[in-house]
């Protein structure tokens, strides 16, 4: 299996340079080319294991609860305005 | 004896009895840090002013008689784990300037407990590696010869508690990154079952499989902090409802008649020879103390690795989309290289066209290697085998070849799939003097077993208070 590494990247909004492209692609193609040994598995009629202790719905109250303050929850922002995140416009 | 090279058992009887106070059990910790860590890079972040404070605190608290559970002991932590005030880096320059709002839950229990927070210990970033050399600001070394990796992820936990730079140390285990480091380094480690242990406020790697351990010198230790850490969090829906256990309350009943199993595909021809005889003479030594010892066959151990090298980075790319940049960190341009192939790996098997051929297989076959394990405990009431199949192996030997790198975790991912628990403990040494490890794994909430076997396995041994030549 061959992987395509820019497609990749965008997708995960990653930014590869050329050498890091066909570094990745190689190591990955190598990667993905070993984990296709679960193809000799039958696993028809086998169900997935999502959770692995068997809890199923965990639900909480849903009620509004004292949380971190403004001001600590914009403690470690870069980048912020009247106490708003701050960040690059997305429509021009 | 130096007060930094106690277990919290010693210690806590120390502080209690006032043979030493916790300011002089801190500083002694602090100056074995001061000492070494400069050339083996356990911790990124020490916290003397906070440590000696708390110390002070602690001895007031212990001269008003007050019995808290860890009071005064120094320990450290993985730097995944949040803690309010101080820096928590997961080893990554994404997250080189980060300190949080909050304390998670198993940080704030420690608190609670009256422990000491000594510093944050290196790691490979983001808990990606298996041999501590994937962090953003340098390897860590094994204390036991400076030119072997210390194993990984958790190194800098496993190397703080193994040269005596704190009293024990708390690490994450996602397919063996507390187990192999302690392997590496000769101390004990515990990977409990997942959910026992609350994973709110540690950094995310995978979340179906991250197991939240620790590192102690002794088994005891380790039953004592599991004590403290496990437990419901209403913070953490999949942390288990189940009752915890005083851990320490089987700890001496011996393992005459116990049935222990040999999963014969753990132990194939691939071994270190040196691993496999330190295997099988801990065997003996399990049969000479009234084990009955077996064969048992987990026939889907061979897809562990591709099982888990789909699951985990499918839950890497997820949990590593939050790294924005905006409301905290540095943006995704700062992720290292092991980071960014795990997120183009995960973001690949998740993507459409290739989810089931990827991500829902390998979650099928899940289903297949825990139904292995379940089998097996029909048949015997624990299992043991190496944690890793060969030695520490030399720093830059595998940094190149990732695949061989994960391959290192052939024995220990298997457990975290299964969700079962698995206690690493010193096994020997080899001839170059590195220690070897052996893991025993048992049921779901089999922890107080596992204790018990890993004790009357060391009160025969003693390997523990072997100590590297700093």
């Amino acid at each position: 299996m061959k992987i395509d590494a820019s497609r990749v990247a965008k997708l995960a909004n990653l930014t590869l340079t050329q050498p890091e492209k066909e570094k990745f692609e190689k190591q990955l193609s190598e990667i993905l080319s070993y984990v296709e040994k679960l193809k000799e598995v039958d696993t028809k009629n086998i169900e997935i294991t999502s959770q692995v202790t068997g809890l199923e719905n965990v639900t909480k109250e849903d009620k509004a609860k004292p949380s971190l303050s403004q001001e600590e929850v914009l403690s470690n922002a870069k980048s912020q305005h009247n106490g708003l995140f701050k960040v690059k416009a997305i429509l021009e | 004896m130096n007060l930094n090279q106690l277990t919290i058992k010693e210690a806590k009887e120390g502080l209690r009895s006032k043979k030493f106070s916790s300011i002089e059990l801190t500083k002694a910790c602090l100056e074995q840090i001061k000492k070494h860590n400069e050339n083996l890079n356990a911790f990124i972040t020490i916290t003397e002013k906070g440590a000696l404070e708390s110390a002070k605190k602690a001895d007031e608290l212990i001269s008003d008689k007050q019995d808290l559970p860890f009071l005064g002991i120094p320990i450290a932590l993985k730097d995944l784990f949040s803690t309010k005030g101080i820096k928590t880096s997961a080893a990554s320059n994404v997250l080189r300037d980060y300190v949080p709002e909050y304390d998670a839950t198993v940080v704030r229990k420690l608190k609670d407990a009256g422990a000491i927070i000594i510093g944050k210990t290196n790691l490979d970033a983001w808990a990606h590696g298996s041999s501590g050399e994937n962090s953003d600001f340098g390897p860590t070394k094994n204390p036991w010869n400076k030119e072997y990796v210390p194993g990984g992820s958790s190194s800098g936990s496993a190397v703080s508690v193994a040269s005596d730079m704190c009293i024990v140390s708390t690490g994450t285990d996602t397919g063996g990154s507390i187990r192999l480091p302690a392997s590496f380094n000769n101390v004990v480690g515990l990977k409990p079952t997942y959910g026992r242990v609350s994973r709110y406020g540690i950094i995310a790697m995978a979340s179906s499989l991250d197991s939240i351990g620790h590192f102690t010198k002794t088994v005891e230790d380790s039953a004592l902090f599991l004590n403290i850490t496990a437990g419901q969090d209403k913070f953490d829906a999949s942390t288990l409802l189940n009752p915890i256990d005083n851990f320490t309350k089987d700890l001496n009943k011996g393992i005459k008649g116990l049935k222990i199993g040999i999963p014969k595909e753990f132990v194939t021809s691939d071994l270190d020879k040196e691993v496999k005889v330190k295997f099988e003479e801990s065997v003996k030594l399990l049969v000479d103390l009234g084990a009955i010892i077996s064969e048992i066959s987990l026939p889907h151990t061979e897809y562990g690795i591709a099982a888990y090298y789909i699951i985990q980075p499918s839950e890497v790319s997820s949990n590593l989309a939050r790294y924005d940049g905006i409301r905290y960190g540095n943006d995704r341009s700062f992720f290292g290289d092991e980071a960014k192939r795990r997120i183009m790996l995960g973001t690949f098997t998740l993507s459409s066209g290739y989810y089931d051929a990827y991500y829902k297989k390998a979650m099928a076959v899940r289903t297949l290697i825990k139904k292995d394990f379940e089998n097996a405990f029909q048949k015997v009431n624990a299992l043991i085998s190496p944690v890793c199949p060969t030695l520490p192996w030399k720093l830059e030997e595998k940094i190149n070849d990732p695949l061989k790198m994960y391959l290192s975790d052939v024995l220990t991912v298997t457990a975290n799939i299964a969700g079962i628990p698995s206690l690493s403990i010193p096994a020997g040494f080899s001839t170059n003097n590195m220690p070897i490890g052996i893991q025993i794994m048992g049921k779901q909430l089999s922890e107080s077993l596992l204790f018990q076997i890993g004790n009357a396995f060391e009160k025969q041994t003693n390997f523990y208070k072997q100590k590297p030549k700093l």
